[in-house]
């Protein structure tokens, strides 16, 4: 009798475990099943290269979408990337002990903060700043680049601390050894030795990035058009489902959802190479 | 304090003379970290003296109004929608770290499987959540707009975060405790329930409320799920807002700025709180070794 609840609750875990495989699977079936059909009656090369997106005359292009997200997270990547790593660099080497009780923390809360809430100070601060110190009308692809660099910041920070953590103490006092100051000895010898950490960090930072939506919604401005300047509007993959799914029908609606598939297969790709990537580190 | 030594200053300030490029990269950090720093306490800063002032009584009234956007149903919503997330995924998300921790057999290809899929859900952005969930829940089964579709998007969302930080927590444990509860002849299910579990609690009751604040902070997924209707709902079927989506309809229509500045006030003293408690339990895990209090008064 006990040998058998002892099964029994065994199997259990087993199945509570495999809820994951489930969910997994189950996400692709209803995304590809809803988006493939809609791709191929739009044709795929059309709809992945077209440059036009008119649901009224159903001309279904989301070449501008993609765009607007690789340029959106360029430039968070370029904004978020030095002053994290930078920031981390200090976190794991110079800093002592009682600013560290406060800067961790702070940095933690700069992750929990809901991206609502950095859309919605987006709105408010950094629109009207950029309209009035650069023109046009503040809603732009150097707005959201600006928010989604604030926004990504935590994460680069986090993961590139704990991989100059994970150097060795040794290769640094090799370096003082050889007559380097403590920052030449940082940035010369455990920097490099962390690269591969960090890197990882990079790759999840523009899984956040692509996959961000409220807070880009909120200061990108939105215009279905291929990207203009830096200080145009411009629309994410994620912007397009959220703003037209709400009223979308037929093949618009397949066609959103078909945007919905891209998304997520950019967001695979960059998953697959994170987990290669600190796999490789773990060896 | 700090200790000021004029010797190591001057010691400082000669290395510098003679290397540069080390005070070149001693400031670049140092500002980095400014910038990091005074970002944060310039949004906070910046919500609070603005949102405070618009904190009123009849923010909080019972009935939403088109002139009073009250935020009471809408943080009921909010419970409503985490408690019922909460319910489903914090079972199976320990059951699951159990089996990874306790059960699992290294180099299991099953076992690989459901870490990678894990991997993949907690690297899936909000909005492919919302997607599925509109097309599985409120389509496929027909539930609608509702706070049961809304609930169950986030439970597989926050299903990751539970299943890591149990599966650590249950990882810190040490091994003695299990051995020395099967010396007393207790079975492996008994050993995990009544030692394992109960030592590992502060760890997953820090993952769990890392949870909530993901639920709270959520608006993407929620929007094609749950729904946008700012009243209290009569059953789990009902549509309802949360506070995250209140504030992005409130902002996004404009009508309603200060109302949406006080919405951001309530979000961030949510944050804070959540962020607060959960460094807590997690520093009280590290104390104690994976050991908490209560472990000891299993008799």
């Amino acid at each position: 009798m006990k040998k058998y609840k002892e099964k029994v609750m065994q199997m259990v875990f087993l199945i509570a475990a495999c809820t994951s495989i489930l969910a997994v699977a189950l996400i692709c079936v209803f995304l590809f099943a809803n988006g493939i059909p809609a791709m191929a009656e739009i044709g795929a090369l059309d709809f992945l290269l077209g440059k036009k997106w008119r649901p009224s005359n159903d001309i279904y292009g989301i070449l501008p979408m993609i765009l607007g997200s690789i340029y959106v997270t360029a430039g968070a990547i370029i904004i978020g990337i030095p002053i994290g790593i930078l920031t981390a660099v200090y976190l794991a080497k110079f800093c002592p002990k009682y600013i560290y009780r406060f800067l961790k923390p702070a940095v933690d809360l700069l992750t929990g903060i809901p991206s609502v809430v950095y859309g919605f100070f987006g709105l408010v601060v950094l629109v009207p700043l950029v309209r009035d110190t650069f023109g046009g009308d503040g809603s732009s692809i150097l707005t959201a680049s600006i928010l989604l660099g604030i926004m990504i910041l935590p994460t680069i920070i986090s993961v590139s601390e704990s991989a100059i953590r994970a150097v060795p103490e040794s290769y640094y006092q090799g370096g003082l050894a050889l007559g380097a100051t403590h920052e030449q000895s940082v940035f010369f010898i455990t920097l490099p030795a962390a690269i591969s950490g960090i890197m990882a960090g990079v790759v999840l930072a523009i899984g956040r990035a692509i996959g961000e939506t409220m807070a880009v919604i909120m200061v990108a401005g939105n215009q279905a058009r291929m990207p203009a300047g830096l200080l145009k509007g411009i629309r994410t993959l994620t912007a397009n489902i959220v703003i037209e799914m709400g009223y979308a029908a037929d093949l618009h609606r397949g066609a959103l959802i078909a945007t919905g598939v891209v998304l997520f297969v950019f967001i695979l790709i960059i998953n697959l190479s994170f987990s290669l990537l600190t796999r490789r580190v773990n060896r | 304090m700090i200790k000021i030594d004029a010797q190591d200053i001057r010691h400082k300030l000669i290395m510098y003379r003679r290397s540069p490029l080390s005070l070149v990269l001693l400031l670049l950090v140092i500002s980095a970290t400014a910038i990091t720093v005074s970002v944060l306490l310039f949004i906070i800063g910046y919500i609070l003296v603005k949102g405070i002032p618009n904190i009123t009584l009849n923010l909080f009234a019972w009935e939403y109004t088109s002139e009073n956007v009250s935020l009471t149903p809408v943080m009921i919503n909010t419970i409503i929608v985490m408690v019922s997330a909460l319910l489903i995924a914090v079972p199976l998300g320990i059951f699951a770290a159990v089996y990874l921790a306790e059960y699992a057999k290294r180099g299991n290809k099953l076992v690989e499987m459901i870490r990678l899929t894990t991997e993949t859900l907690a690297g899936i952005p909000s909005i492919i959540y919302g997607l599925f969930g509109l097309l599985s829940f409120v389509t496929a089964m027909g539930w609608g707009f509702s706070i049961l579709a809304g609930a169950f998007t986030l439970a597989i969302m926050i299903l990751p975060v539970i299943m890591r930080t149990t599966e650590e927590a249950l990882k810190a444990v040490p091994n003695s405790y299990r051995e020395g509860s099967f010396a007393l002849g207790a079975t492996k299910l008994r050993t995990v329930f009544k030692i394992v579990l109960p030592s590992a609690m502060p760890g997953i009751l820090s993952g769990i409320i890392l949870s909530i604040g993901r639920i709270v902070g959520e608006t993407a997924a929620l929007l094609y799920t749950a729904g946008t209707v700012a009243e209290i709902p009569k059953n789990l079927f009902s549509s309802g807002r949360t506070l995250s989506v209140h504030m992005y309809v409130l902002s996004s229509e404009g009508l309603y700025v200060n109302q949406a500045y006080a919405t951001a006030v309530v979000l961030l003293v949510i944050v804070v709180i959540i962020n607060w408690l959960s460094n807590f339990m997690a520093k009280r895990l590290r104390k104690g070794n994976g050991v908490w209090e209560r472990s000891r008064s299993i008799t």
